[in-house]
């Protein structure tokens, strides 16, 4: 009895709700709708105006939008070249000095003072907050070197009063005083000849601030806003920053040298490579920024358009020299012998690098033509190893660093692959790796017993790699992993330093790379190329070999897209 | 009913107090103090640290010297609007997957949905949402890939909840913004609601079942009242206890999901802020971040805890 009740209710539930349940339906398609109808809304309703924006698909966000206060390239880029100036700048594409703030410079005979006659016509930015009275100075100029220089100055403590370049640069030894000589003039007194010293003022930390702008926040009484709500003479002017979403850039129309440019330029804060790319596959984005090699192949195979420099760069592995048996230069010679570079640069690189045999990249003038590569040869490294009475293997550390970077985009395959090279000759590895600060400091600290780095000049002089990665005083305090410190090589390289030949200078630093071919405190393993990815639209765009990137003089062009059209007109 | 009350909000009070004391232990540990504290004693330094946190002095990012409640509440807006659509998303089509399973049980429909709603359940967030740019956004070009909106609306950030920003910009682009924000906000909701909805699904049809054989509502039908009602108000409304509970726990669920779908989406909310903070080591960011996602969390359980209570009265008796 009970039974067939319960039947009864199921079935006349069933029956009866087939009508009245039909609204969950209804819901589903409602949403769908809903799903459907907001598609396709396209640019073109945005207006005219908004028409002429180029948006570049950044890897991160900015720390700070001074560039006198940070390092990260990622920083650089969304500041140095496209808000700001600096006295002299590169050619485009090039390690060229040019004219750009400063009109022309004098050097003096003993190299100790450099005077730069500053353009008379340069505007600032104005915002809401400022409208600039008067055109670019030499106060200007001294502003933007004292505030990082004197502790004194009443801007030095804003922002946590810490400038990590000009630190690293020991520029506050080098700079013995800045002078204003004129009112467009200024005269640089230095400590010592430093031969790299235009160089160095071309990078992005010598970018010119106002000093107008610093007085009117001063009033304000807001004087960080000279960081994050930027005023500078570039070519773009800022408008908004949303973190971690987006920064506006407009172009600034009275800027002083005529480039085209574009009225609106946004980056769009992706940090994800794979995103990235479907981005900029999806033509949300019409520059992309770092691709991986196995993007730059699929761009390749669909016709996209890539723009590549060779990177003034380089990948290492470094013998930690104070740790035995690294201590013996036959030792590692012989290691640089036994790994296939070959396999590695297919492998890790996709080709989209060129084999190193040097610590500095081709496209550096200071580069030993000369050298001989070393050859990948196991047999020859056991011999070596037998000689330095090391044939039947050791084991060691490799620690490969944690993150992608253009120079080295996976330091963990490559450790792989030469963790198998190694097995062949009796050499037990083990790979290290942490989490990216802890494994700087570690390393820093020469916990390791070898190491897989890199490095990307921020200058074009070739110091900015001999000095920082392997002089003897940047073993005990800086990036020479391989703790590696030799008086002969020290010599060569602080010599080329202080004299101003040029000519002097590369036979310096090419008898440097010989001592440095002879003692391999590294492998050299290879120079990337620097490389963005770019719709075809895009026209003039340019990466530089230090790895910045420039929006002067980049358009977008409209494509012809109907063949019949091109006809008509002819 | 008071003495209910009066049990959640000690409840409360001891999450609250559990939580500070953790994410103050853990401030003790970093190198970089994030507060400047006066006295010696750890205990005298814990309520220093919660006045600080009263002030709202959640202290500065170590990396761009932001400060971490005003960065916190800049990027909240963008993660409660993802959140919300997709909460929108999984409760309405999960009741609706729900029911309609229900009342077809045994049948294709409900087999095809019950297994479909097993799939989602169990797809990893990120993978699901690679898969879904892939389809929808890459090989179809329905979708947008990432971010709020087209760069080519410049919308001022009033509010900072894109839907209602590009109302108010409706002088200049008229709808056309609203539709691309809601545009691109589709995509992400969907990968977000997926595991809810399977959940509330599956939830919604075994309570509707149960409650749909028991005696009261064979009562209720040999009274004589029509189906509909017998649904909505006796059905329903039973099997919606178990269900608010289910929706309850998703919010720890969510919360997690939308750090990942954030990351995928480039969507610059919370998730993604936390993420950035994590990998510069922004350790300021990452405490503060914690404390207010975790006080989210606790607050709004606590909420459901009293919409239970007010829908199910037997609750409303301390036990």
């Amino acid at each position: 009895m009970i039974k067939k009740s319960n039947e009864n209710n199921d079935l006349m539930i069933n029956s009866s709700l087939y009508r009245d349940t039909a609204w969950p339906t209804k819901l589903l398609l409602s949403l769908t709708a809903l799903i459907c109808c907001s598609c396709s809304p396209n640019r073109d309703e945005a207006g005219d105006e908004a028409r002429d924006l180029l948006v570049y698909c950044s890897e991160g966000s900015p720390d700070s939008f001074n560039p006198q206060l940070v390092t990260s390239g990622t920083s650089y880029d969304a500041t140095a070249n496209i808000l700001y100036n600096q006295l002299v700048t590169y050619k485009p594409g090039t390690t060229e000095i040019t004219p750009s703030l400063a009109k022309s410079w004098s050097i003096s005979n003993d190299g100790l003072r450099y005077t730069f006659n500053l353009r008379e016509d340069v505007p600032f930015h104005g915002s809401q907050i400022f409208t600039p009275s008067r055109t670019m100075n030499a106060d200007d100029v001294l502003f933007s070197f004292n505030r990082q220089r004197l502790e004194s100055h009443p801007f030095h403590g804003i922002s946590g009063g810490r400038y990590p370049y000009f630190k690293a640069q020991s520029m506050e030894q080098l700079i013995k005083d800045i002078r204003k000589t004129g009112e467009h003039q200024v005269e640089f007194i230095l400590t010592r000849r430093e031969s790299p010293f235009l160089s160095i003022l071309a990078t992005p930390f010598a970018s010119i601030l106002s000093a107008e702008y610093a007085k009117q926040l001063n009033r304000l009484r807001h004087p960080e806003w000279i960081d994050n709500k930027p005023v500078g003479t570039g070519p773009f002017r800022f408008e908004r920053y949303e973190p971690d979403a987006y920064i506006r850039y407009k172009r600034f129309d009275d800027y002083f040298s005529d480039s085209k440019r574009v009225k609106n330029l946004v980056f769009a804060i992706t940090p994800d490579a794979a995103m990235r790319f479907a981005r900029f596959s999806a033509g949300e984005c019409d520059v992309m920024s770092y691709p991986l090699p196995v993007h730059l192949r699929v761009a390749q195979k669909n016709d996209l358009k890539s723009v590549q420099t060779p990177g003034l760069n380089v990948a290492y592995w470094a013998f930690n020299t104070e740790k035995p048996p690294f201590h013996d230069a036959k030792v590692r010679r012989a290691l640089t012998m036994a790994v296939d570079r070959e396999a590695i640069l297919q492998t890790v690189y996709d080709r989209q690098a060129t084999m190193a045999k040097n610590p500095i990249p081709p496209s550096s003038w200071a580069y030993n033509k000369d050298i001989t590569k070393v050859t990948y040869s196991k047999r020859k490294a056991l011999e070596l190893l037998k000689e330095a009475g090391y044939e039947n293997g050791f084991s060691i550390d490799i620690w490969a660093m944690p993150i992608q970077r253009a120079y080295n985009p996976n330091a963990r395959k490559m450790a792989e692959m030469i963790q198998q090279d190694l097995a062949d000759i009796n050499i037990d590895v083990r790979i290290i790796t942490y989490e990216w600060g802890t494994f700087l400091s570690r390393v820093s600290q020469g916990l390791h017993h070898s190491v897989l780095l890199g490095w990307n000049a921020d200058n074009a002089d070739p110091n900015n790699f001999f000095s920082p990665l392997l002089s003897c005083s940047s073993a005990i305090s800086g990036n020479n992993y391989a703790k590696w410190c030799s008086s002969e090589f020290d010599q060569l390289i602080l010599k080329a330093r202080t004299s101003s030949e040029q000519s002097e200078r590369t036979q310096y630093y090419l008898k440097a790379q010989e001592v440095f071919k002879q003692e391999a405190p590294w492998l050299t393993i290879a120079h990337a190329n620097n490389s963005v990815l770019i719709q075809p639209e895009v026209a003039g765009l340019m990466v530089s070999p230090i790895g910045n990137i420039n929006f002067e003089g980049v358009t977008l062009e409209v494509q012809v897209a109907d063949p019949i059209d091109d006809k008509v007109s002819q | 009913m008071f003495a209910t009350l009066l049990k959640q909000l000690s409840t409360l009070a001891i999450s609250l107090l559990g939580l500070t004391i953790l994410t103050f232990i853990l401030s003790l540990q970093s190198d970089t103090p994030v507060h400047q504290f006066q006295s010696d004693s750890v205990i005298l330094q814990y309520f220093e640290y919660l006045q600080f946190l009263l002030n709202g002095d959640w202290g500065t990012s170590s990396i761009h010297k932001r400060s971490v409640l005003k960065d916190f509440l800049q990027h909240f807006p963008a993660t409660i609007e993802l959140i919300l659509l997709a909460m929108i998303l999984a409760v309405t089509t999960g009741l609706a997957l729900g029911i309609i399973a229900s009342t077809r049980r045994g049948g294709w429909l409900d087999n095809t949905l019950m297994t479909s709603s097993l799939v989602g359940y169990s797809m990893p967030i990120f993978w699901w949402g690679m898969l879904l740019v892939l389809l929808f956004s890459l090989t179809l070009g329905w979708t947008p890939v990432a971010g709020r909106i087209d760069f080519a609306y410049d919308i001022e950030p009033y509010t900072r909840f894109m839907l209602i920003d590009t109302l108010l910009h409706h002088n200049q682009y008229g709808f056309s913004a609203f539709l691309n924000a809601l545009h691109h906000l589709v995509l992400p909701a969907i990968t977000l609601s997926t595991i809810p909805m399977a959940i509330i699904a599956r939830m919604t049809r075994s309570s509707l079942l149960a409650v749909l054989k028991s005696e009261y509502v064979r009562t209720a039908r040999s009274k004589g009242i029509s189906k509909q009602r017998i649904i909505w108000v006796h059905a329903l409304r039973n099997a919606l206890q178990p269900i608010l509970t289910i929706s309850g726990v998703q919010i720890s669920i969510i919360m997690s999901g939308v750090i990942i779908t954030e990351y995928i989406f480039a969507w610059p909310g919370i998730g993604k802020w936390l993420l950035e903070a994590v990998s510069r080591r922004d350790f300021a960011s990452i405490q503060g971040g914690v404390l207010a996602l975790s006080i989210i969390v606790i607050a709004f359980n606590l909420a459901l805890d009293f919409i239970s209570i007010y829908l199910n009265p037997r609750l409303r008796r301390p036990s």
